[in-house]
């Protein structure tokens, strides 16, 4: 007898054939020759900005172990570009596209998301308060609650399509900011960008990261990340995307069992073009191993001794 | 430009610091140029983690494999020395763009430094088959770094070498063997690899002599197709400073466009 696997999940209104997608940042059109697009969950394309970007000094990346740290500083063509061009490459596959979006100040995520969301290629928004490598020190919007919650409301207002806050993971308490996002209206939280880091060459005695500092990814973050995520789970009821170290299946299922509905692959498309395909056959494998139908059964489902 | 696992043929050590690794490339099933790079995965393991741009060494159609000379600098190609002939090694390419050779040139320059002479030699191994001369001047830190000069040799090259070891690389010193090379051949284009300094000495030259240039640049890669923009540089256009990914853009690019900082 053969048993039909699900791996359908919803972030809002947003359905998604399988949980996994690409991280923002990690993912372009230049990888179509190497993975079919139509086989994920969704396409995240990197995050936009209202006007053109040059990007950070380089070395704009490097190695620690089991992880990396990048400074790139949104090298960005622009809205005008993305709407031009980025958005329509994308309407020939039938992937859900969620738009990153990158911006200034709160009127000007309200502005680009109104814009970008009129799109009907875009089935989701995706914003970006929390990239590491803009401001001075990491500082990023996502470290306050208030502001969060000001950011969301202002877009709430400017569109029905689901709105995700991708999470900083460098604030005292991420539950405070997971919240403040669910009340201001958002529809779903990435958890999380990348961590504030630095490295440096002790030859040179210089960072090794043109901007100094980075924000660091891999698996190396991963069991952070994962913490992260039990505890948003735990006082916040939106649907979590799950970000941060992902190499295998394996790694996408734990996400999932600490809260995740959905898990975004950045760095580990670096090491293994392939590894989002790679990671949903380990997915479904695991399913086969458990008997589970539907994979929304195993979210949140860690199980914790009383 | 996919990932695959080649075999080994071998993995030697050819000086102090240069290490030459052949692999079969019979089920690559692409064509490879002169200038491209793969990305290679130097250990199964995540520290290393991340791949490490290699660019080609030797490209032999007719044998089907592909040849790599690396300095081993860190972690990475330490661990690429501990892969032994028999096992395989996984390969992300052929990656990026190579250089340009025209039919009509009968004689070209190529100048590279230290691990830069690997990238060339492939270049001297297409103008050989194209019978298409080449003129080399390679620098070095010491004349055991010097490993690749028979190679370019046994493809008809002529050879000049400085090291520092010797006291014969210094940029001044360079510029006179250049033009002392310019004025006994009829040089139709030119080629530069691994030295900022040397870059721009031959960007002065080939200004001044009217005749065209290649840059193959070297950088830290993230993904290295293209979409984590870790690998810029910029690129002087008409309208202005364009940044473009090595990567993918180059890494061969027009040497007089490259902004060489």
């Amino acid at each position: 007898m053969s048993v039909t696997f699900n791996l359908e999940v919803s972030i809002g209104k947003l359905r998604l054939k399988n949980p996994i997608m690409p991280a923002s940042g990690a993912f372009g059109e230049d990888m179509e020759e190497v993975i079919d697009f139509n086989r994920l969950g969704a396409v995240v394309p990197k995050s936009i900005t209202k006007y053109p970007r040059r990007g950070n000094a380089t070395p704009r990346v490097c190695e620690t172990p089991a992880g990396m740290i990048n400074s790139i500083g949104i090298q960005s063509k622009g809205l005008e570009y993305y709407l031009a061009k980025t958005l329509p490459y994308y309407t020939k596959y039938e992937t859900p596209l969620i738009s990153s979006i990158s911006a200034d100040s709160i009127d000007e995520f309200a502005e680009m998301a109104e814009i970008i969301a009129r799109e009907e290629v875009v089935k989701a928004l995706e914003l970006n308060i929390s990239c590491p490598n803009l401001k001075g020190n990491g500082v990023a919007f996502g470290m306050d609650a208030d502001i969060t919650h000001q950011l969301i409301r202002k877009v709430r207002t400017v569109t029905d399509k689901p709105i995700i806050a991708k999470l900083t993971p460098n604030v005292t308490r991420i539950q405070d900011i997971a919240i403040a996002a669910e009340e201001a209206g958002a529809d779903g939280l990435n958890v999380a960008n990348t961590i504030l880091a630095m490295a440096i060459d002790v030859h040179t005695r210089k960072p090794k990261i043109g901007n100094v500092m980075g924000g660091i990814s891999g698996p190396a973050i991963k069991p952070i990340i994962v913490r992260m995520i039990y505890q948003v789970h735990q006082v916040c009821k939106l649907p979590i995307i799950g970000c941060g170290g992902v190499m295998t299946g394996e790694d996408a299922i734990e996400m999932m069992l600490a809260g995740a509905t959905a898990v975004q692959v950045g760095t580990a498309n670096f090491i293994n073009p392939t590894a989002m395909l790679d990671i949903l056959e380990e997915i479904k494998a695991y399913m086969k191993t458990y008997q589970i139908q539907n994979i929304t059964d195993i979210i949140g489902q860690v199980k914790i001794d009383a | 430009m996919k990932a695959v696992r080649l075999q080994v043929i071998s993995n030697k050590q050819v000086s102090q610091r240069y290490w030459h690794m052949v692999v079969d490339s019979s089920l690559l099933g692409e064509t490879v140029m002169p200038g491209q790079f793969f990305h290679i995965r130097c250990a199964d393991e995540y520290y290393p983690f991340l791949r490490r741009p290699l660019s080609i060494y030797r490209i032999n159609k007719r044998e089907q494999t592909l040849e790599f000379l690396y300095l081993v600098k860190g972690l990475g190609t330490k661990r690429m020395t501990e892969i032994a002939p028999g096992a395989e090694v996984d390969v992300f390419g052929p990656l990026g763009k190579g250089f340009t050779l025209h039919d009509s040139w009968d004689t070209i320059l190529l100048l590279a430094r230290g691990v830069g002479i690997a990238t060339l030699a492939a270049l001297a191994q297409e103008a050989a088959e194209k019978g298409i001369r080449c003129v080399a001047v390679l620098s070095a830190r010491s004349r055991n770094d010097l490993l690749a000069t028979e190679t370019l040799q046994g493809f008809g090259a002529e050879v000049y070498k400085v090291t520092e070891e010797e006291g014969t690389s210094d940029v001044e010193h360079v510029r006179e063997i250049i033009h002392a090379i310019m004025a006994k051949n009829d040089i139709k284009a030119a080629y530069v690899c691994g030295s900022k300094r040397l870059s721009l000495l031959l960007k002065e030259i080939v200004r001044e002599k009217r005749i065209p240039a290649e840059i193959a640049l070297e950088e830290h890669m993230g993904c290295a197709m293209g979409v984590c923009f870790a690998c810029v540089c910029d690129l002087q256009e008409e309208e202005g400073l364009r940044t473009v990914r090595v990567c993918r853009e180059g890494p061969v690019f027009p040497l007089e466009k490259v902004v060489i900082p």
